[in-house]
């Protein structure tokens, strides 16, 4: 009896010590981390492209507000509410960290702490962004004003409040790769477009249906669903659901106005605003990218 | 005279797209979606002579203003209580937060107001115009239309 519970008791710590492992963070290794210097302009079109500002300035800020990003609004969703923490350059922020740092906080979701952030900030798409465009990112966001003061915490109900949990989630879910394969003689525009919308402009968090656990459904990548904050529907932008051409895209993310020029609304005003920061080029890629996805229905 | 009458009010309804309600019987939700896309048409025509796809035309660019002026004036009366529910994208802070919906209806006459009492002559003005009445739609769809569609 004694021997079985001590078996017991070895067994559930083997599992303790197992859980821990798997839960780990997994950081950037030395080959892969952005190296400096970065190019602030360049950082400048990834924050536009990021729509850093609309989680992490004031709500309904303005013109240079927007470049205040001291944490906004609470992200409401099913699974709690996530508070955008400050990520100005100062002591609040992100002063002092590292380019390593901001790295495996933007390409593997840690905190330079080693805790895990919540897919609340879509890391799982930044994953897909090159070293460079990380640290060009991270120069441009060093010129902003630093903001004093921390937002206080989210709630998120239990188990998922336990963040070392997330490690386990991140390794169902956290993945570099590209979501499509374009076909081999897709046009140069669309894969410049894709890693717009797979990787910085994290289009597919919204516009793309998730499992039970918060995952990404990809077989409906881009194919819309339910809003996670509140009411309402996001669309369905394959193909399949998106008649308009590549130009009429374009035109929609610069001025806001559909074709038959109803106005964009929602959640989408904000990240409109930031698309019509982006250049010409950069918005017709995205058009050209979402004309070459598979069709969801 | 009938007739007179009769064919002023249907060159006008072809030429400028003014929806005429086609019942007394039409209730809120249907008055107000009439106005939004009566207002979505005329954007089509202003966007159209902004973007050089047809001709500028100063007669059609301040009927546009005068429109939308009508419109903001009119609009916000089409959602008493009760026309929350049914076929509609009205969002429930209209009712919720009714300080917000007033302050953003308000703006809305304002600038429409303000629009057409520009009295544009050339492109450039309306362009001006034109742009002061459509940031309201983005900041009042932002917060009072849930798209459903």
């Amino acid at each position: 009896m004694r021997r079985l519970f001590a078996g017991l008791i070895g067994l559930a710590s083997l599992g303790a010590v197992a859980g821990w492992l798997v839960t780990a963070p997994q950081y950037l290794d030395e080959a892969e981390v952005a190296q400096g210097p970065g190019n602030p302009d360049n950082g400048a079109r990834l924050f536009h492209a990021g729509g850093c500002a609309s989680c992490h300035a004031a709500k309904g800020a303005k013109g240079d507000d927007r470049l205040k990003l001291g944490g906004g609004a609470p992200l409401v969703t099913q699974f709690g509410s996530f508070q955008p923490p400050n990520i100005s350059p100062g002591p609040d922020g992100i002063g002092g960290w590292s380019l390593a740092q901001f790295d495996n906080a933007m390409r593997r979701g840690v905190a330079p702490d080693g805790r895990h952030y919540y897919p609340a900030f879509p890391y799982t798409s930044y994953a897909r962004m090159t070293g460079q465009d990380v640290a060009d990112l991270f120069a441009w966001l060093n010129r902003l004003p630093a903001v004093a003061g921390k937002p206080g915490d989210g709630q998120i109900g239990f188990p998922f409040n336990i963040r070392r949990g997330i490690g386990l989630w991140k390794r169902l879910y956290l993945d570099p790769a590209p979501i499509v394969t374009l076909p081999a003689d897709a046009p140069a525009e669309a894969r410049a477009g894709q890693y717009l919308v797979e990787g910085p402009g994290h289009c597919g968090e919204c516009h793309t249906p998730r499992g039970p656990l918060g995952g990404i459904f990809k077989p409906g990548w881009l194919g819309g669903g339910p809003a996670a904050e509140g009411e309402g529907k996001i669309p369905n932008i394959t193909p399949a659901k998106l008649a308009w051409s590549e130009a009429e895209i374009a035109d929609y993310l610069k001025t806001g106005f559909t074709p038959d020029y109803d106005s964009v609304g929602g959640t989408m005003v904000e990240v409109q605003a930031n698309m019509a920061e982006l250049s010409d080029a950069d918005r017709a890629a995205i058009a050209a990218y979402l004309k070459a996805v598979p069709p969801v229905e | 005279m009938l007739r007179a009458v009769l064919a002023a009010v249907l060159a006008v309804t072809t030429t400028f797209g003014v929806i005429l309600p086609t019942a007394a019987t039409a209730g809120p939700i249907e008055e107000r979606q009439a106005i939004m896309k009566a207002n979505g048409r005329d954007t089509k025509m202003g966007g159209d002579m902004l973007k050089g796809a047809t001709p500028f035309d100063a007669a059609t660019a301040n009927k546009i203003l005068a429109n939308y002026a009508a419109a903001a004036k009119a609009f916000p009366a089409h959602f008493p209580a009760g026309s929350n529910t049914g076929e509609t994208e009205a969002a429930p802070a209209i009712w919720s937060k009714p300080a917000d919906w007033k302050a953003a209806t308000a703006k809305f006459q304002a600038d429409t107001a303000a629009a057409a009492a520009l009295k544009p002559t050339d492109a450039a003005t309306f362009g001006k115009a034109f742009g002061m009445v459509t940031a309201n739609c983005k900041s009042c769809h932002e917060g009072f239309r849930i798209k459903k569609g």
